[in-house]
């Protein structure tokens, strides 16, 4: 019986060997019930925030930008986001140049600061067609990028992991931080989106 | 797989289910992310993960990829034996969880 | 894989033209297919790692290899590339993946 797209038959099979691995390695004390709740709670609870936090603060931040793009993670854990073994490169998109990160072995992922990845960047088309025609799987996602444009596609084959910073928007002069935190989603910070600014956007008082 | 032929991408979003999040917890915590043990590293996960046969690969889907490729891990490391995964297997599914069962999944799982 | 052994100090910089070695050996390798036997530019040393091929079985991954980004040109990477000649592709690639 099939259940959701990309589910195995027999039904649960694969939910029986979770239950099976899960309940071998509790009665021998490898983990821990609670800690497998708590590294659940931790993921299910992170979006991309603190990816999306450090963007606006490169934004209004000049200096802070510089060492953003210099080292990413001191960067992440300067804003006080703990990021162990993180080895992050930001890269810059620009009125030149536009970045699409992917990661064509496996799909890894900067999971710390954008939560888990979403179920398209880990997909075959994904993975196997942005390499060679980004600017069509962009299109895909509704991203156009002028032909004049230089892609820059990231790899994230082996020990580091990428972030885009996204060119800051017309229309967003005097936003505070947190505001402009709010139109970078993480599509944006994987380079298949642009930031936007909300249609019903009113300038405020900051 | 890069610059391989493949059809249009979904950008479809996708709750994560509880069984997904187990899965991802224990490589976690196997991988030592967190918790401060170390079990195996991420890149047996990825090789076991790249042995999968490639009909297989195409029909499982991502976490049941890695649920595979966990217990393999843990049988390559000796952690587990397959006697006692066989065992197990066993027990959970007299428990009520048999692939053929139709019984709906308890709330929250 | 040889038993050579390679010391920890990067012998490429960043602007050197570089070529990746086109092999297919058995077990897991972080080098893509794709960029197998392709030639491009360092952008930056990462630093080194352990070797990924080791760990994925079992072993240390020691001494740590040097990870270098590497930069290549879509238009050599693939045939027929449509997209502005600018367009480049950036991997790691490690030392022991790079042959002169």
């Amino acid at each position: 019986m099939r259940q959701a797209a990309g589910r195995y038959e027999p039904y649960s099979y694969f939910q029986l060997m979770e239950v099976s691995l899960r309940e071998l390695l509790v009665e021998k004390g490898i983990v821990t019930e609670d800690a497998i709740a708590g590294a659940m709670a931790a993921m299910r609870a992170r979006g991309p925030e603190r990816g999306a936090a450090m963007v606006a603060r490169a934004w209004t931040d000049p200096a802070y930008k510089a060492r953003l793009l210099e080292n990413g993670s001191r960067a992440a854990e300067e804003l006080g986001f703990e990021v162990p073994g993180l080895r992050l490169i930001v890269v810059e998109n620009t009125s030149q140049t536009h970045n699409v990160i992917v990661c064509t072995l496996c799909s890894c992922y900067p999971r710390m600061l954008l939560g888990l990845p979403p179920e398209w960047y880990k997909s075959r088309p994904y993975r196997s067609r942005v390499v060679r025609e980004p600017r069509k799987v962009l299109a895909e996602f509704g991203t156009k990028v002028a032909a004049k444009v230089q892609i820059r596609v990231h790899d994230s084959n082996a020990d580091m992991r990428y972030m885009v910073l996204p060119m800051r928007p017309a229309g967003t002069e005097g936003w505070d931080e947190a505001r402009l935190a709010g139109i970078v989603t993480r599509d944006c910070l994987i380079g298949v989106a642009l930031p936007k600014i909300p249609k019903n956007s009113k300038p405020r008082k900051s | 797989m890069g610059g391989l032929p493949a059809g249009k991408v979904k950008p479809a979003e996708h709750a994560y289910t509880d069984w997904e999040l187990r899965v991802d917890a224990m490589m976690m915590l196997l991988v030592g992310v967190v918790g401060g043990g170390k079990r195996m590293t991420v890149d047996e996960l990825r090789k076991n993960i790249e042995s999968l046969p490639p009909a297989d690969y195409d029909k499982m889907g991502y976490y049941e990829r890695w649920v595979i490729s966990l217990t393999q891990t843990m049988i390559q490391r000796g952690v587990i034996t397959t006697h006692e995964l066989a065992k197990k297997l066993a027990e959970v599914e007299q428990r009520g969880l048999s692939p053929f069962s139709r019984r709906k999944r308890k709330p929250g799982r | 894989m040889t038993a050579e052994k390679m010391g920890t100090v990067p012998i490429y910089h960043v602007g050197d033209r570089v070529h990746v070695r086109k092999a297919a050996p058995l077990g897991h390798v972080r080098t893509p297919f794709y960029i197998r036997g392709h030639a491009g530019v360092v952008e930056r040393v990462c630093g080194a790692f352990p070797n990924p091929e080791e760990l994925a079985q079992q072993r240390d991954g020691l001494p740590a290899q040097p990870l270098y980004r590497v930069r290549f040109r879509q238009q050599d990477v693939w045939p027929g590339y449509r997209g502005n000649p600018a367009d480049v592709i950036e991997l790691e690639i490690f030392q022991h993946w790079i042959e002169a």
